[in-house]
């Protein structure tokens, strides 16, 4: 028989889970912590003042120009809107197929999301050039007309599925995080915790009353995200498709893009792992090389996939006939941009090949490389589809080199300042490890389990 | 301010509690007294316990008609907003295509369906469960972390505090004892 693999280490019961998962909270931060969050502080800073600059002086600082118009500001919110979904297909999707171990890492998960969606939402706001009319996005009453948003529009669609994604993510969130917030305030010694912890919680008690009505909402939220994690890269990817450009205008995009979402985002999740593993050494019990590995495992099939995406598209761009497609897709690989090509092929297809071997799938350096190097890859792909195709079109006379600026690199590397900020502070100041979902697991895979 | 806390939580009731050990000895001592003819008790546990409901004669929760009517509303507000901007109030071609072009319109209508029913769902836990409630009172601070426990309040038909002490001893309780508010 198929023996379960053991989901909390360490023999423990339900008093010393809630003991190691609210310390870091209740204890002054290690130096550990400081020393990430410190650098991480100096680069929001840094991404202030990047952004600071190119609101104040004007877009012309970043590299967007005739005829490529949309550049770091839309492959960096793709890319940060992607790293999003692994959360939610953890928390939700993996849920709803019951997979248990998913209990280990799913706050974590979906706090990335979170704040990954929140730094991807900055980038389509700087991208308009003016984002004090960023209101002009939503349809509200106005005194032109009223002139309405127009409702045809992918990059409409965008703002509510970027925004419906946010909000139903942290309801999602904070639901889940209730029960141990009460936890949190029931420990609280001092009257401050209990005044921060006490109004989060909602007075929540734990009477099976209410938590019949609370496991109906979760399941009804878990039902609800997983339609929506899919729809929002599907229109994410629409930005593009519904274009008439060679290289954008495929079928294949919305499921190529839900793919690597999925991929980009896993490796995000096991990168921070990794670094959580090393700062929380209670972590280890709840974060197994055990979830790792399954987790290399989802990166490398979605890896395939993505593979399998980049071939279909060429293949197809030679079986159209269509000269257009086809020269976009040798330009690609061969043309002024190949080296950012092979950078993504090598990253996203090439080195996660490496977790065919079990030793490589369970060893943390070489997880830790390989998902970074996943990261950069994704980034790349979303340079290659957005650049590649924008700089040479259909008439030769329109065609033009981008080139990546200071300021591209600025708001590129600044938003990782912003999303290590926010991370480090809610491990800070947030039960990372969902208590009230992991508790019923200690049993799975022990002797006297179920 | 103590009677504002008092009146937004709602009344507090009195009643008995016992402790059990784990969450099996508590899903049978809930069988156990909804057997002896017990319908206002309740268990109190860190996390929610399979089969506690049916243990406790509960019936499904009703939270899912949340759902569904938050997203068929929306589902209807969305179409109906989309249709009444474009068509009506301030009808423009956009690229030859039709006013009411309904295929354009489906991501929106999915994205509001599932805000407001997402959205709904969540409001659905606070009024079911009567929640939030100000700083309200616990029996015990473990019970969020590692303890089970089952009360019975005196709303209970036929409800003395010696009776319901005798019986939660007699289906193993530890630690019995009364409160007057929770």
């Amino acid at each position: 028989m198929m023996k379960r693999n053991i989901l909390v280490e360490g023999n423990k019961d339900y008093k010393q889970i809630s003991e190691e998962i609210c310390s870091p909270t209740e204890v002054p931060p290690g130096k550990g912590w400081v020393a990430y969050f410190i650098p991480a502080n100096l680069l929001l800073v840094f991404y202030f003042c990047v952004l600071g600059a190119i609101i104040g002086i004007g877009m012309g600082l970043m590299g967007v120009n005739h005829p490529v118009g949309w550049g770091t500001d839309i492959v960096t919110f793709v890319f940060w809107v992607g790293i999003g979904h692994a959360g939610t297909l953890i928390s939700a999707i993996l849920f709803l197929f019951r997979q248990k171990w998913r209990t280990g890492i799913n706050r974590t998960a979906e706090a990335m999301t979170i704040f990954a969606v929140m730094c991807a939402g900055i980038f389509p706001l700087v991208h308009t050039g003016r984002p004090w009319f960023a209101y002009w996005l939503l349809p509200y009453p106005n005194q032109r007309g009223p002139l309405w948003v127009n409702f045809r529009s992918p990059l409409e669609w965008d703002v509510f599925a970027v925004s419906t994604y946010l909000t139903i993510s942290f309801v999602f969130w904070y639901m889940g995080m209730v029960p141990d917030i009460a936890t949190l305030r029931d420990r609280a010694k001092n009257s401050i915790r209990k005044l921060i912890y006490g109004p989060l919680s909602l007075g929540w008690r734990g009477t099976n009353r209410h938590w019949q009505h609370y496991e109906s909402a979760y399941l009804m939220l878990a039902g609800l995200s997983t339609p929506l994690v899919l729809s929002v890269h599907s229109i994410v990817s629409f930005d593009f498709a519904v274009a008439n450009l060679p290289g954008w205008h495929t079928t294949i995009f919305p499921p190529y893009f839900v793919a690597g979402a999925v991929f980009s985002g896993f490796a995000m999740v096991v990168t921070l792992m990794c670094l959580i593993r090393i700062g929380y050494p209670q972590m280890k019990d709840y974060v197994t090389i055990n979830h790792l590995e399954t987790m290399n495992k989802v990166i490398m099939t979605t890896g395939m996939m993505v593979g399998y995406a980049y071939a279909s598209e060429f293949f197809i761009a030679w079986y159209s006939g269509v000269e257009y497609e086809t020269f976009t897709f040798i330009n690609r690989a061969f043309g002024p941009y190949w080296w950012a090509y092979w950078i993504m092929v090598s990253c996203n297809v090439i080195f996660p090949q490496l977790f065919w071997f079990k030793a490589i799938r369970r060893s943390l350096p070489a997880m830790f490389v390989i998902t970074i190097f996943v990261n950069i890859g994704m980034w790349f792909e979303r340079y290659v589809i957005t650049v590649t195709s924008l700089h040479a079109d259909f008439l030769p006379s329109n065609w033009g080199i981008f080139t990546l600026t200071f300021y591209d690199f600025g708001v590129l590397v600044g938003s990782f300042g912003m999303f290590f900020t926010l991370f480090l502070l809610f491990l800070r100041v947030l039960p990372m490890v969902a208590m009230s979902e992991i508790k019923p697991m200690i049993h799975v895979g022990r002797k006297d389990g179920h | 301010m103590k009677k504002l806390i008092q009146k937004f939580n709602g009344p507090n009731q009195s009643g008995v509690v016992g402790f059990f050990e784990d969450e099996d000895k508590l899903l049978e001592a809930a069988k156990k007294t909804y057997e002896g003819g017990h319908r206002h008790f309740d268990t109190i546990s860190p996390f929610p316990i399979h089969g506690m409901d049916d243990a406790m004669g509960l019936k499904r929760s009703i939270l899912p008609w949340f759902t569904f009517v938050g997203g068929a509303v929306g589902c209807a507000f969305a179409l109906w907003f989309q249709w009444w901007t474009s068509a009506v109030d301030y009808p423009l071609n956009i690229g030859g295509k039709p006013l009411f072009s309904l295929p354009a319109f489906v991501p929106v209508i999915f994205e509001v369906t599932v805000l407001l029913a997402g959205l709904c769902s969540f409001a659905g836990v606070l009024v079911l469960c009567k929640l939030p409630r100000i700083n309200p009172p616990i029996l015990d601070p473990d019970l969020t972390s590692h303890k089970f426990a089952l009360y019975i309040p005196s709303s209970e038909s036929g409800y003395t505090e010696e009776k319901a002490k005798s019986f939660l001893s007699g289906i193993g309780a530890s630690d019995i004892r009364s409160f007057s508010e929770f």
